[in-house]
C-alpha cells in the first residue's frame, strides 16, 4: 500500500472524537464508568495503536 | 515538620540536585546556544518521551483539570480528546517541521517563518505571539505550586506561600541557567516516574475507598445536577460543538507554544518525533484518570476552592509519607515545564523579536539567552505574587487563542506552496484582534455564542478567531495574486 493511504488511518481519531453526539451517552457502562468516559479513554489507546501501525508501515519508505 | 512535609522537601531537593548535575552529562559546550537551549539536538526516543511528557502535561494541568471537572462536570473532560488528536498532528505535521528545522538549523518557530517567507514582520508577529502566550503559562505553573503549599500549611503557606515559591523559583532559574534544556530533561525522568507512581496509587486507593466508580459517578452526578443542567455527567446538547472545538483548537495550538517546539527540536531525528507521537498518548491516559479525580472529590464531599481539591484528596486518602510524595510530584511537575517555557520564550524573543528589530544577526552563543531566561522566571513570579491569580488564568486562556493564530503561517509553510507573507500577516492581525475582542466581550469565557439568525452555535473563541484569520488570509491572497511568485521551499 502507498504511504499516503496509510496516513488516512489517522483521520479515524478525529472523526471518532470530534463527532460528540455519537458518544455523549451514559450506557453501556463499563465497570460503573459511563460510556462517555470509557469511550474517550479507549480512543486514547486506539489512537496510540494506529500511530504505531502507521509508523511501522511507513518507516522503510521514508527515505 | 510533619512527615508529609519532610518527604515533600526531600524529594524537591533531590529533583533540584538532579537539575544541577545535568550540565555535566552528555558533554557538549554549553556556551553554544544549540547545546544550551536544545541539548545539542541529541535526545533519543526515551529521553524525548520523558521531556515532552514533563513539558506538556504540566502541574497546572494536574491541578486545574480535576478542578474543572469538579466545577462543571463532563465539559471539563475535553482535555482527553484534545490530548489524543494532538498526536496524529505531531506525527503528520510536526515531524515534518522537525526535518525542515534540522536541515536549515532553525531553533524556533520564528526562525522557520523568516527562512520560509523571508518576511521580518511576519517573523516578529509570530514570535511575539509565542512569547506573550508563554508568560502566563509559566505563571500558572506557580498557581499549581501554590495549591500544594496551601495544603501543606504551616511555614509553607505564610504570605500565600511567597517564600517557598521564591526559593523554588530561584533553584529553577539557577539550574536552568547552568544546564539549559538538559536540566529539565534530567528532572523530567524523575518527575515522570513519581507521577506514574502517584496516579497508579490514586486509581487503586481512591475509588476503592469511595465504593467504586459506580457510586463515585452517582454521587458526583447528584452533587452537580442543577435545573439548567440535569445530566452533568454528559455534555449538554447545546455545548457539544463547544466541546469538539475546544478539543480541536487546543490540539492544534499545543505544539505552537515555544516550550513544545523547544522540546520537539531537541529530538535526535524525525523518527524520534514520530515514535513519540505513538508513545506520548500514555500520558493522556493519566490525564483522563486525573480528570476523573474531580468526580472523586465530589463523591468524597470535599468543599474547597477547586484548585485545592487534588492535594486535599491526597491528604485524605494517602498515608502521610505518600501524600508528601504526591505533593512533591505536583511541585516538581511545575518546575520542569516552567524551566522549558522560560528558556523557549527567551530564545524566541531574542532571536526573532530583538534581533530583527535591532538589525543584527541572532547570536550563536548562549550568554544573553541565559540572562533573559532568568528575567522571564522572575517576571512570572512577580505576575503571580503581585497581580491576582485570576488575571494570570484569563491571560493564559487568551494566550491559547492567540497562539492558534500562528497556525496558518507554520502549517501552510510546511507544504510546497503557502500563502504570501503579507496575506498571512493580515490574517494573523485579524485573528488576534478577533480573539482579543471575543475574550473581552465575553468576560474571558473560553466559549462564545455565534448567532446566525435564529440559529445559535456555542464554540471555542480560538476556533472562531482562526476561521476569521484564514478567511482574511485567503482574501488577501486573491488580492495580491498578480504580484511576483513567492519563494519556494527547497
Amino acid at each position: 500500500m502507498a504511504r499516503r493511504a496509510w496516513y488516512w488511518l489517522l483521520a479515524l481519531p478525529f472523526i471518532a472524537l470530534l463527532d460528540v453526539p455519537i458518544y455523549n451517552r451514559i450506557d453501556p457502562r463499563w465497570d460503573g464508568i459511563p460510556f462517555f468516559y470509557w469511550y474517550q479513554l479507549a480512543w486514547v489507546v486506539l489512537t496510540a495503536a494506529l500511530l504505531g501501525i502507521v509508523y511501522l508501515a511507513t518507516r522503510e519508505r521514508a527515505r | 515538620m510533619s512527615l508529609t512535609a519532610a518527604v515533600f522537601v526531600a524529594l524537591v531537593l533531590v529533583a533540584s540536585a538532579l537539575g544541577f548535575t545535568a550540565a555535566r552529562r552528555n558533554g557538549g559546550d554549553l556556551r553554544a546556544l544549540d547545546e544550551w537551549a536544545l541539548g545539542g539536538r541529541r535526545f533519543g526516543t526515551l529521553l524525548s518521551w520523558f521531556l515532552l511528557g514533563g513539558d506538556l502535561y504540566t502541574a497546572y494541568t494536574f491541578v486545574a483539570l480535576p478542578a474543572l471537572v469538579y466545577g462543571v462536570g463532563a465539559l471539563g473532560f475535553f482535555a482527553v480528546p484534545y490530548a489524543t488528536i494532538a498526536y496524529p498532528i505531531v506525527f503528520l505535521l510536526l515531524a515534518r517541521f522537525w526535518s525542515v528545522a534540522h536541515e536549515r538549523g532553525y531553533m524556533t518557530a520564528g526562525d522557520f517563518v523568516r527562512g520560509r517567507y523571508g518576511s521580518r514582520s511576519l517573523e516578529i508577529a509570530i514570535a511575539a505571539t509565542g512569547v506573550l502566550a508563554a508568560l502566563p503559562y509559566i505563571a500558572l505553573q506557580i498557581v499549581g505550586m501554590k495549591a500544594v503549599l496551601a495544603q501543606l500549611g504551616g511555614i509553607f503557606s505564610i504570605g500565600g506561600g511567597a517564600m517557598p515559591l521564591a526559593i523554588a523559583f530561584a533553584l529553577l532559574a539557577a539550574y536552568t541557567y547552568i544546564g539549559g534544556l538538559r536540566a529539565p530533561a534530567t528532572i523530567a525522568v524523575f518527575k515522570d516516574i513519581l507521577i506514574y507512581i502517584t496516579i497508579a496509587a490514586a486509581i487503586v486507593i481512591i475509588p476503592h475507598a469511595l465504593g467504586g466508580w459506580k457510586s463515585i459517578f452517582a454521587a458526583a452526578g447528584n452533587a452537580l445536577a442543577s435545573p439548567t443542567h440535569p445530566l452533568p455527567l454528559l455534555v449538554a446538547p447545546q455545548m457539544q460543538f463547544a466541546y469538539a472545538t475546544l478539543a480541536l483548537g487546543s490540539a492544534f495550538s499545543l505544539f505552537l507554544y515555544p516550550h513544545a517546539i523547544t522540546s520537539l527540536l531537541s529530538a535526535r531525528s524525525a523518527d524520534v518525533v514520530r515514535r513519540n507521537a505513538a508513545l506520548l498518548p500514555l500520558y493522556s491516559i493519566l490525564l483522563g484518570v486525573i480528570a476523573l479525580l474531580g468526580f472523586a472529590a465530589l463523591a468524597a464531599g470535599i468543599h474547597a476552592p477547586p484548585n485545592e481539591i487534588v492535594p486535599i484528596l491526597f491528604a485524605r486518602f494517602f498515608p502521610p509519607w505518600f501524600a508528601g510524595l504526591a505533593d512533591a510530584t505536583i511541585v516538581i511537575g511545575a518546575l520542569v515545564p516552567a524551566s522549558i517555557m522560560a528558556l523557549g520564550a527567551a530564545n524566541l524573543f531574542l532571536r526573532n523579536v530583538v534581533a530583527p528589530l535591532s538589525g543584527r544577526a541572532p547570536s550563536r552563543e548562549a550568554g544573553t539567552t541565559k540572562w533573559l531566561t532568568l528575567a522571564f522566571c522572575a517576571l512570572s513570579l512577580v505576575l503571580v505574587l503581585s497581580v491576582n491569580v485570576k488575571f494570570a488564568i484569563y491571560f493564559q486562556l487568551l494566550g491559547g487563542a492567540w497562539v492558534l493564530q500562528t497556525a496558518p503561517a507554520i502549517f501552510f509553510g510546511l507544504g510546497g506552496r503557502s500563502l504570501p507573507a503579507r496575506a498571512l500577516l493580515a490574517g494573523w492581525l485579524a485573528g488576534m484582534l478577533a480573539a482579543t475582542s471575543f475574550a473581552l466581550f465575553d468576560g474571558f469565557a473560553p466559549n462564545i455564542a455565534l448567532h446566525l439568525g435564529s440559529f445559535t452555535l456555542i464554540g471555542f473563541i480560538a476556533i472562531y478567531a482562526v476561521a476569521i484569520n484564514l478567511a482574511v488570509a485567503l482574501l488577501a491572497t486573491l488580492l495580491l495574486r498578480d504580484r511576483a511568485p513567492q519563494r519556494e521551499i527547497a
